[in-house]
This record gives C-alpha cells, structure tokens and sequence, in this order.
C-alpha cells in the first residue's frame, strides 16, 4: 500500500468511527464495515491485513485490547489497527470477537508446496537440537488454536512470515507471552517453511 | 632483571593462554544451558510455573531434582510415553539433565492457580487422611505434609489441575510402560483406586498449595 492510499484510507477511517463513538456515551457500537474494509468482506484476508474468520474469539480480544493500549508494536501495527482501535470499547471489542470468529475461515494456500513438509516436521516435532519448540504443543494437531491460543491453519504465508521475524526483531504481541522465545532460535529458512506448511493447512 | 622480566612475561602470556583455553568452554557451556532452558521455559511457563498450551505443561518449578532427572530418563527410554517430551529429552546429555533439574529445583513461583475451588475441602481430606475404604493411602504419607516431595517422590504443591487429573486418570497407559518395574508402579494402586471425581478433588487441592 503506498502512502497516499494510507493516507486516504486513514480519513476515511476516522469519518467512518468519529460519528459512531460520539453517538453513544460509554459503550459505541463499531460496524463490522469498519474492519471488513481492510480485513476483505468476508474477513478471509485482504493485502497485509490478515484473516480474523475463524479465529479464536479470546485470541482477538486481547490483540484488540493491545492495539489500543499500543502495546503490540510492529509497523503495520502502528499504521494501521492503532487508529482503528482507538475509539474500540471493551464490550465492542468482544463483539467484534465473537463476531468473526464465527465465519468459516478459508485457506490462503498461499505457501511453496515443496518446504510444506519440511515445515510440518518443525511444527510437529520443534527442532530440540537447536532449541526449536514442538509449535503442536500450544497451537494443537491441526492449528486450530484453542482459548487465547490463536488458530494458526491457513493464514497467508506473508503474515506468518512477517510475525515470526518481528518477534525476533523485538516486537511486541502481549505481556507474557512465550514467542518471543519460540521465535528467537527460528533462522529464516525454517520460518519459510513453517509460514508455506501452515497456509494450506484447512 | 630483563631475563627475570622475560620470563614473567612468558609465565603471564602462559597463564592468559591457560585462561583462555579453560574459560571459553566454561562460558560456552553457560550458554548452552541458559539456551536450553529458555527453551524448557517456552513450554513450561516464564518462570518454571506451568502452562495451559494445547496440553499442560507441567510447573517444573520447585520439583525435586532426583525426580526430573528419573523422569528426563523415563521419557528417553520410553518407560513413559510423551511425543513431546521424547523429542526433548532425547537432544540432552548427562551433565545438561543435571544443571537443567538443578536450576528448577530452585525456582519458587506462585502457583499458577485456575483449578475449581469447590471440590477441594474434600481433597484435603483425601491428602492428608486418603480414603481407607477404598485402599488409598494419605498422600502426605509420600509425598510429604506440604506436598514438596523428596528425591524420586514428586512434589504436587502448585502442580497444574489439568495435569494432574491427566496423569491420574490415565496413570497405567503413560507410566510404567518398560519392561522393568519402575518408580511409576509405586504410585500405580493409588491412582486406580480413586474415582474420577475424587481424583479432582485431590488435584484441585494440592494445586494451591505453595
Ligand atoms: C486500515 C486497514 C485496517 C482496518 C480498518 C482494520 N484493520 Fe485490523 N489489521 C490491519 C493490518 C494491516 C493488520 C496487521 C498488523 C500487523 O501485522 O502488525 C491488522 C491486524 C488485525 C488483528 C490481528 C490479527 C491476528 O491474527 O493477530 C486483528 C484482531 C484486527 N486487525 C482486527 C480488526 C478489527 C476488529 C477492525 C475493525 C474495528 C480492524 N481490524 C480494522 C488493517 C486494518
Ligand atoms: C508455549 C506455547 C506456544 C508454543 C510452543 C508456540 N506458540 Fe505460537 N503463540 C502462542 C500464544 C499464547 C500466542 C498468542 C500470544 C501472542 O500473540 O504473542 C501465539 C501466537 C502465534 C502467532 C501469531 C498468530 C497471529 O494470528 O498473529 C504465530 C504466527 C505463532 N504463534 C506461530 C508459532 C509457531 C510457528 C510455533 C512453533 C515454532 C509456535 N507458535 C509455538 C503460544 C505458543
Ligand atoms: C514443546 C513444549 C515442551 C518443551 C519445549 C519442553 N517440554 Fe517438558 N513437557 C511438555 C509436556 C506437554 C509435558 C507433559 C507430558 C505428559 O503429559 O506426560 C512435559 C513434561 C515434562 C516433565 C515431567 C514433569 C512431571 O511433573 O512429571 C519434565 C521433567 C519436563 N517436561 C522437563 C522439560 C525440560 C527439562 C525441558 C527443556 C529441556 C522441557 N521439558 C521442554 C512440553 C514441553
Ligand atoms: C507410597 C507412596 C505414595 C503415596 C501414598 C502417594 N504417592 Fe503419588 N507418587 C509417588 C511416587 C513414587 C511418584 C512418582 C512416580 C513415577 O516415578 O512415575 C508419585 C507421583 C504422583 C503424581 C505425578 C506427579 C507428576 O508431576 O507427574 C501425582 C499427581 C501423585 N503422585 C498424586 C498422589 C496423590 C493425589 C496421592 C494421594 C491420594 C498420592 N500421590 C499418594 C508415591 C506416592
């Protein structure tokens, strides 16, 4: 996205959420338009905003809720779902949640077939000589997530991509969580292949 | 005096050499064991507290040494079954298992909570009293009045809920699996006289207790 389309994206961002957080004192409620915008109509992923279909409704509660505390940091972060949150409630913020993660999500399918098994192996097994976690023993069998545990199956490889690398550049998600360890030890081939193995992953 | 002035010179530069040699495994081995515990970590919580992943992941904080070290060997050679953990243990020498369980023993965070409150006035009975109509005895008896355990015994204060009504309701698929009996099988007719509601009585008490 280039900046004039940011720009412009941003303007109409703040028309769209201005008139809605002034209508109601305390609690607003927030459109779904105002997501769907960025995050594709059906919330499958759209450009650099990820998939929320599907995804764990305690999972995108707390990244909401650390957004607006600007706590989760990395670039696109900041640029974009700072402002998007900012006028976000905690009660909308939950809505929200149950909300999206009540679409069927679809696989990106996005990765390169031939690192997809060499990748599986790493997210099943970890790589214990090299003090790479087992990913299976959090994110579950099939990625599906479980709790604040985000779903990991079938989100776009650039995403993943663009997440496992900003933990090891010192990023932020949430206090406390265990990747930036997870992440620290992973050199980039091993996240091609975990980004290509988890997007086809249904 | 210079001959005596060369001569220290060679005497320090051997001395700095020696140094050299025995410091530079000394500190590579430090780090090795802070990588493999930050590994350990990832899964076992920050500060050895335990876990609520896809699976538990026990508190290893706390635990008795002689324990960690019986069961790192357990899952190497399969007395007891864990993918997981067989992987882990299996990249570990002698000398990491014992610095690794060392570190551990000493750490003492707060129990990670989150068990069922109401079940456990009972399981304070059943630890300190056990249930002499069923055949079980005190766990106390073993595993001490404060639940802190001793050598092969494992402490249970501030141990995960989940894991263990995991490990005691399925104690005879997961433990003991070797063809020797092992430490496992003291533990075995405890576990299989307890009903899976006294099971998480027990559990839900213990798992306070710091
Ligand atoms: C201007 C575009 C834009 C808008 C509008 C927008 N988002 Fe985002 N969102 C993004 C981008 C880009 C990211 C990726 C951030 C990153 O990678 O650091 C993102 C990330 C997220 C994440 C993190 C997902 C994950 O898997 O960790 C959630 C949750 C989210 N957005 C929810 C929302 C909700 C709810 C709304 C509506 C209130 C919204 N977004 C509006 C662009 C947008
Ligand atoms: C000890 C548990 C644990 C392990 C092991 C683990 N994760 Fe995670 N992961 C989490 C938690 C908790 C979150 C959510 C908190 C956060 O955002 O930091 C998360 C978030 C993620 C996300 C962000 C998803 C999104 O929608 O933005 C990715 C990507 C991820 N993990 C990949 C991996 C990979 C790949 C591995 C294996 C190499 C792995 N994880 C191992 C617990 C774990
Ligand atoms: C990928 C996640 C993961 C990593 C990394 C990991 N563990 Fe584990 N560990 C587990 C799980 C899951 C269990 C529970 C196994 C079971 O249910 O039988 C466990 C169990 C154990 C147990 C048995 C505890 C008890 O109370 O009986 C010990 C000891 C242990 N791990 C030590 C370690 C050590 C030491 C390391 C680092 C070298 C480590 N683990 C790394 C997931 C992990
Ligand atoms: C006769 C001694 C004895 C008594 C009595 C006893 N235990 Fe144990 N317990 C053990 C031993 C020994 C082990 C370690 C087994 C092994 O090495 O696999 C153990 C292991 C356990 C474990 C597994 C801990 C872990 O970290 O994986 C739990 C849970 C447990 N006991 C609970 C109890 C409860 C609850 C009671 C009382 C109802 C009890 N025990 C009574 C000796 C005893």
């Amino acid at each position: 996205m280039n900046l004039t389309r940011s720009a412009w994206m941003a303007a109409l961002l703040t028309a769209l959420i201005a008139p809605v957080a002034t209508a109601v004192a305390g609690e607003q409620i927030v459109p779904v338009q105002n997501c769907t915008w960025c995050h594709g109509t059906s919330a499958q992923g759209y450009a650099m905003a990820p998939r929320l279909a599907g995804q764990r409704p305690a999972y995108l509660e707390t990244q909401l809720n650390s957004f607006r505390e600007h706590f989760r940091d990395a670039p696109l972060s900041k640029q974009y779902m700072w402002s998007a949150t900012a006028a976000l409630g905690p009660q909308a913020a939950r809505d929200l949640a149950a909300y999206f993660s009540t679409i069927p999500p679809r696989a990106a399918n996005d990765g390169n077939t031939n690192l997809a098994t060499m990748g599986r192996t790493i997210y099943m097994n970890g790589i214990p000589d090299a003090n790479i976690a087992a990913c299976y023993a959090c994110h579950g069998p099939n990625a599906e997530g479980i709790r604040d545990i985000p779903r990991l199956g079938g989100l776009s490889r650039f995403y993943l991509k663009a997440r496992l690398e900003q933990w090891g550049q010192g990023y932020h998600s949430v206090p406390g969580s265990p990747m930036p360890l997870v992440a620290r030890p992973l050199a980039s081939a091993e996240i091609e292949a975990l980004a290509s193995y988890l997007s086809f992953v249904k | 005096m210079s001959s005596f002035g060369s001569c220290l010179t060679m005497i320090r530069a051997a001395i700095l050499a020696a140094a050299l040699s025995m410091s530079l495994p000394v500190a590579s081995r430090a780090g090795e064991l802070q990588a493999k515990l930050d590994y350990c970590k990832t899964c076992h919580g920050l500060s050895g507290q335990g876990y609520r992943g896809y699976f538990p992941m026990p508190r290893l904080a706390g635990q008795q040494q002689e324990y960690l070290e019986n069961q790192l060997r357990a899952f190497v050679e399969r007395r007891r079954i864990n993918p997981i953990m067989a992987n882990v243990a299996h990249a570990l020498s002698p000398s990491m298992v014992s610095g690794l369980s060392s570190h551990f023993q000493h750490l003492n965070p707060k129990p990670i909570g989150g068990a069922p409150s109401h079940s456990s006035p009972a399981g304070r009975q059943i630890f300190n009293e056990g249930l002499p109509e069923a055949n079980v005895p005190a766990c106390s008896a073993c595993h001490g009045s404060d639940g802190h355990g001793q050598n092969e015994i494992p402490r249970l204060a501030g141990q995960l809920y989940e894991y263990m009504v995991g490990q005691l309701t399925g104690w005879s698929k997961v433990r003991g699996q070797g063809t020797s009996v092992d430490t496992s099988a003291v533990m075995a007719p405890t576990a299989h006289n307890m009903s899976r509601s006294q099971i998480e009585a027990v559990a839900a008490y213990v798992s306070t207790l710091p």
